[in-house]
């Protein structure tokens, strides 16, 4: 297990968009240190012989046919809004080009 | 980084270029990938969306069984293995055109993998290109870039957002390493992704419009010093989005690449942007941490397991491959190698061939496709199947000529007023009144005019020397405006001087 | 005649209800006195995060449609209308599930005024079976924590003792019908956040196999493990309950294809005369002993005497990996979240916050909107979450916990060759004080709590919460919970009723006739405690 850093926290809190203080970056660094090093264990548990769970039921092959439904109105999308112009979301100047 | 480039032939001397490409296909199924929302384009913002598209809390996506089949369906004509399990992931980024913030996709366990295709270059030198993998995913709504000078990204105060397209579903083709191309690579990247275009079409899985972005194409480009099999660090040039800025765009990258390497300078991985404008890339963002996908298989969807049977059966249903059409096609026209390659490598098979469905001869199909249409379509800068001009107004304007309402000439008038959104051939010669004179009455007035003007020509006519007459009918057609039918002239002026 | 409505369980009012001895709107009325006697009112005018100065179960009371929706009721009976059973018994909704008409929160700021353009599966189904909703109730923020002190409109008190927590996530759901606000309520258990939180205050919980109940308009915690079940004070009502909400829905591909039914079925034969005869019980070795408050060890070895004496053959089974299964959870859980709350951004609902300084981009908006918008549980698990997923650690984390969880499964299966159901005290501890575990000092310790109830979750098999009586040291209530394999719930039904009739006979009556009274209590609530502060991090 890798000693889990104020850095390591920076980076982890860009990645999932959540600005952070100096203090929560610091604080957050330790809870989580603690918190993986309580887990870390999981690791070690099952061996390559062990196939992963990713559904707790063997469930395969649920789809819907191509029909469409009934969309909601413009005025219903935007009804939860923050911001909207012109039948569209309005957010800031986006920083950079995908 | 200067956009400096080396001239192609100094690059191909020095190196040989790798080519790899990502083709986003848009599906042309009724609804969205994963909720019930209508698939369709051009309609007001943010009408064709479901709480499931917006990303809304509490929802879950239900895959589209008509997707799926498109996708093994592609998978097949692409020669590739249709996975026994395939699994959707998450791919987690930000981005406001992104409702859920991650892209549900398909990472380890892509619906199809290991194919192949074989391409035609425009000489007819097939190439084959190893496909990777085609994995089913959803596209991201659009962006629109306001209070900005440039209507870019870069300087514009605020975006909106419309969801209409957040959710169709598309397959990425994705290419193993293409090696051998050499100087060919541009032409090369243009053909294949006529190839794709033409492949999807002909499954009918999609209505492979690039100006409307149904096909879009990154292409990665980087370069081995001749001789090495190393390869060289990419460049990833995003949404290229038309087959001539394909080439263009692996062109110019394999020019830029060069100048750097030349120069002793290291290629940064990157993404880079295509402008039409300029013809050349500009950097985008380098790749780094930001990329971490945290790629996961995605809870809310059970794996997808193509019952084999039913696999057979839709490979026994696939349509002839574009390159066994091709061949019959060529037959039936009769045209020879070189025209039927012509009219291949201009994209316009499927034209040429709705108008000959429509009525019109082998020959005269070519001859507007080819002809005007092709020359209209190179001067403004676009596709020919995208000027506007189809193959039922094709047809029209060969009835007009036919009927004698309008001759050649004004035909090609007619085809630019087309493409300009003007209307049906016959809307078109009514609004602009271009129907050939047919009033004999007009031009006996005009004949007579000339005649008058020119007794030596009326004389050595009537001496016997009939093709004289050229001399005549020209000035006929200047005072018509070119609206007269010279063979009508012709035929009159030959009646008034008793020669038949 | 109102007290006795409210203590009447829904299958008594609705019994009532179809012989016409009551009518809806009375029943609605009477819960609607009782949530405005007990629930307390804000702390502060304009400041809802202060939470209330009662129970505080309920984020928002849904007044007028539940009297209309219980008006229609009792026309439609009135003029000869065949009724679903449960037609006119009001409801309590978890503020996690999606309701047309009702503001939705997830008990988070960033979802404050938010009003969903739809309704949930159950929501839908609610309104089928002609049940009027009488709120939504309080929860930890997006159902993260087992006290619902993360809520960020103040904590649920616990009925018992307004002092205590009242478990969580679920915690007002589970007040609620512990204090009689409504006979039933609906909850969601993602690692114990329904049967937690009837277990400490006393009540019933179910979570059921994992696609038994559409989440289709429920607020993804962890998609893998989230499962809406019911919340009663009686184990058949929680049974009527999953009738109603449970069954297919092509709207959520996890969603099995079984029909919800025979539940009250096998509730009634549980708890008829020698309903347990024969039921093979397996007591779960690692689920007792270290780390289980001595008053809860008692009751539960009294329940599991009382099985076996009702003719119950109870063994002792074994699943070694049960250990790991607190890890594996802990690193799968916040995997999911850190995807599944990423929607939170100020785009296209909820809340937007600017950042206070630097330049006005989407990405600082979205920052500052989810730095502001989120708690400090949320956005500890969310950042576990990116880390369990990011590159270099998604084998070792998320990949083996997912190992761990096939572990877990095979555990479940070898016992169940054993044993009909499992049983295991639901909590280790009775309620504890509010305000009394450090998460920031130790954050693991509140996820111990989750340590009985996290297996069935990784499994996807059904378990129910109910409870065991009172423990000797404190004098607050002990859960039990049976376990049943997949597709199984029947058997907890059955089980359930069965173990809460004996109880029932043992204690001289429900569990409830010990409780304090409520009213009195909360009117003798010291001044107006605000409410425990959720954004901890600020500290």
């Amino acid at each position: 297990m890798s000693e889990i850093t104020r850095d390591t926290v920076a980076h982890l809190a860009t990645l999932a968009h959540i600005e952070m203080s100096e203090e929560q970056l610091q604080a957050m660094a330790g809870e989580l240190q603690q918190i993986v090093g309580a887990v870390a264990q999981v690791s070690e548990v099952a061996g390559d012989d062990v196939p992963a769970t990713s559904h707790p039921l063997p469930l395969r092959n649920v789809m819907r046919e191509d029909v469409v439904g009934e969309p909601l109105t413009a005025e219903e999308a935007l009804s939860g809004a923050p911001d909207a112009e012109d039948g569209q979301f309005k957010v800031p100047a986006i920083l950079e080009e995908d | 980084m200067s956009a400096d480039i080396l001239s192609f032939e100094e690059a191909m001397e020095n190196f040989d270029p790798v080519l790899g490409f990502e083709v986003h296909v848009e599906l042309n199924t009724k609804t969205k990938m994963f909720d019930a929302a209508p698939n369709a384009f051009g309609d007001q913002p943010n009408t064709n969306t479901t709480p499931v598209s917006l990303g809304l809390p509490g929802v879950l996506p239900v895959v589209n069984k008509k997707a799926v089949e498109s996708a093994v369906r592609l998978g097949l004509a692409l020669n590739c293995s249709i996975a026994p399990v395939s699994h959707f992931a998450r791919k987690n980024y930000f981005y406001p055109d992104t409702p859920k913030n991650f892209q549900t996709s398909q990472y380890d366990e892509p619906i199809a993998f290991d194919g192949e295709i074989t391409v035609e270059l425009e000489d007819g030198t097939p190439f084959t290109i190893e496909i990777e993998r085609a994995h089913m995913e959803e596209d991201a709504g659009k962006l629109t870039h306001k209070g900005g000078a440039t209507g870019r990204i870069q300087g514009a105060e605020f975006s909106l957002v419309d969801y209409n397209r957040a959710g169709v579903p598309l397959i990425e083709i994705v290419t193993k390493p293409i090696v051998g191309a050499g100087d060919r690579a541009p032409e090369l990247a243009r053909v294949y992704v006529a190839a794709i275009r033409e492949i999807v079409k002909n499954l009918g899985i999609s209505d492979a419009r690039m100006e409307r972005g149904n096909v879009r194409c990154d292409a990665n480009v980087s370069l081995m010093p001749k001789g090495s099999t190393t390869f060289g660090t990419r460049s990833e040039t995003k949404n290229v989005n038309s087959l001539r800025a394909v080439e263009r765009a692996v062109r110019y990258e394999i020019q830029r690449h060069a100048a750097v390497l030349t120069a002793g300078d290291a290629i940064v991985q990157e993404t880079r942007h295509w402008h039409e404008d300029t013809r050349s890339t500009t950097s985008g963002r380098p790749k780094s941490d930001a990329d971490d996908y945290r790629y996961f298989p995605e809870p809310d969807l059970v794996p997808v397991v193509p019952d084999p049977e039913w696999v057979e059966q839709l490979r026994a249903e696939l349509p002839e491959p574009p390159s066994e059409r091709r061949k019959k096609l060529k037959a039936e026209w009769g045209y020879s190698d070189q025209e039927f390659r012509d009219v291949v490598n201009a994209g316009v098979l499927d034209e040429i061939e709705a108008t000959i469905a429509a009525g019109a001869t082998a020959g005269a199909a070519r001859k507007w496709w080819m002809g005007e249409i092709a020359r209209l379509a190179n001067v403004r800068g676009t596709e020919i199947a995208e000027l506007g001009v189809t193959p039922e107004h094709v047809v029209e304007i060969e009835s007009l000529i036919g009927a004698k309402t309008i001759n050649d000439k004004i035909a090609k008038q007619v085809i630019g007023h087309i493409a300009d959104g003007e209307g049906s051939p016959a809307q078109v010669v009514e609004a602009r009144s271009l129907a050939v004179v047919s009033d004999d009455g007009v031009l006996l007035t005009a004949i007579d005019d000339a005649m008058a003007q020119m007794p030596d020509v009326v004389a050595k006519v009537q001496a016997g020397k009939v093709q004289a007459v050229g001399a005549l009918i020209g000035p006929v057609m200047k005072a018509t405006k070119g609206q007269a039918d010279a063979g009508r002239v012709r035929e009159l002026i030959l009646e008034k001087l008793g020669i038949n | 005649m109102t007290q006795n409505i409210i203590e009447l369980s829904a299958a008594e009012l609705a019994q009532k209800l179809a012989e016409r001895e009551v009518t809806s709107v009375q029943a609605v009325e009477a819960h609607l006195e009782r949530i405005a006697a007990t629930d307390g009112r804000p702390v502060e005018a304009d400041n809802p995060y202060a939470g209330k100065t009662g129970l505080n179960a309920f984020l928002h009371v849904n007044t007028e449609e539940a009297l209309s929706v219980a008006a229609e009721v009792d026309a439609a009976r009135e003029s000869g209308e065949d009724l679903p059973e449960l037609a006119g018994v009001p409801i309590a909704v978890k503020d996690l599930i999606v309701t047309k008409g009702q503001p939705t929160t997830a008990a988070s700021k960033m979802l404050e005024g938010w009003m969903s353009p739809y309704d949930g599966t159950v929501t839908q189904r609610l309104r089928a079976a002609r049940m009027p909703m009488l709120g939504k109730t309080n929860l930890d923020e997006f159902a993260m924590g087992s006290t619902t002190e993360h809520s960020a409109y103040g904590v649920t008190r616990n009925p018992w003792d307004l002092t205590r927590i009242p478990g969580g996530s679920g915690g007002g759901s589970a007040a609620a019908v512990t204090a009689f606000q409504a006979p039933l309520a609906l909850g969601t258990d993602t690692g114990g956040s329904i049967r937690q939180p009837a277990a400490v205050t006393g009540s019933v919980g179910v979570k059921p196999t994992y696609g038994s109940v559409s989440r289709y308009g429920v607020i993804a915690m962890a998609s893998s493990l989230d499962q809406v079940g019911p919340c009663s004070r009686t184990v058949l009502d929680a049974a009527l309950l999953h009738e109603v909400v449970g069954g297919h829905d092509p709207q959520d591909s996890t969603s099995l294809t079984d029909p919800a039914t025979g539940f009250a079925s096998a509730a009634r034969a549980g708890a008829a005369e020698g309903g347990l005869k024969g039921l093979r019980v397996g007591v779960v070795k690692e689920l007792t002993g270290e780390g289980f408050q001595a008053g809860v060890e008692q009751r539960f070895r009294e329940a599991v005497d009382l099985l076996r004496s009702a003719g119950a053959e109870v063994v002792e089974v074994e699943t070694p990996n049960f250990r790991y299964a607190l890890g594996a959870y802990y690193l799968i859980m916040s995997s999911e979240v850190s995807s599944n709350l990423a929607k939170y951004d100020g785009v296209r609902f909820g809340r937007r916050t600017l950042p206070t300084d630097g330049n006005l981009t989407i990405e600082r908006v979205m920052g500052a909107t989810r730095a502001a918008g989120f708690g400090a549980e949320v956005k500890r698990r969310t950042i576990l979450g990116t880390y369990a997923l990011s590159a270099g650690y998604y084998d070792a984390y998320y990949g083996s916990a997912q190992k761990v969880r096939t572990l877990v499964q095979r555990d479940f299966n070898a016992a169940f060759e054993k044993c009909d159901v499992l049983i295991s005290p639901t909590a280790p501890t009775t309620a504890f004080p509010i305000g009394s575990v450090d998460e920031h000092a130790d954050p693991m310790q509140m996820y111990l709590n989750d340590v009985a109830t996290i297996p069935t979750n990784l499994a996807g098999v059904p378990a129910i919460s109910l409870p065991a009586g009172l423990a000797p040291e404190d004098g607050l209530p002990v859960g039990v919970q049976f376990m049943a394999p997949a597709r199984e719930d029947a058997r907890l039904y059955c089980a359930g009723a069965g173990l809460e009739a004996l109880l029932t006979q043992a204690n001289g009556g429900p569990i409830w006739k010990d409780l304090p009274d409520v009213v009195t209590a909360v009117n003798n609530l010291p001044g107006t405690t605000s409410a425990v502060a959720t954004e901890g991090a600020a500290k």
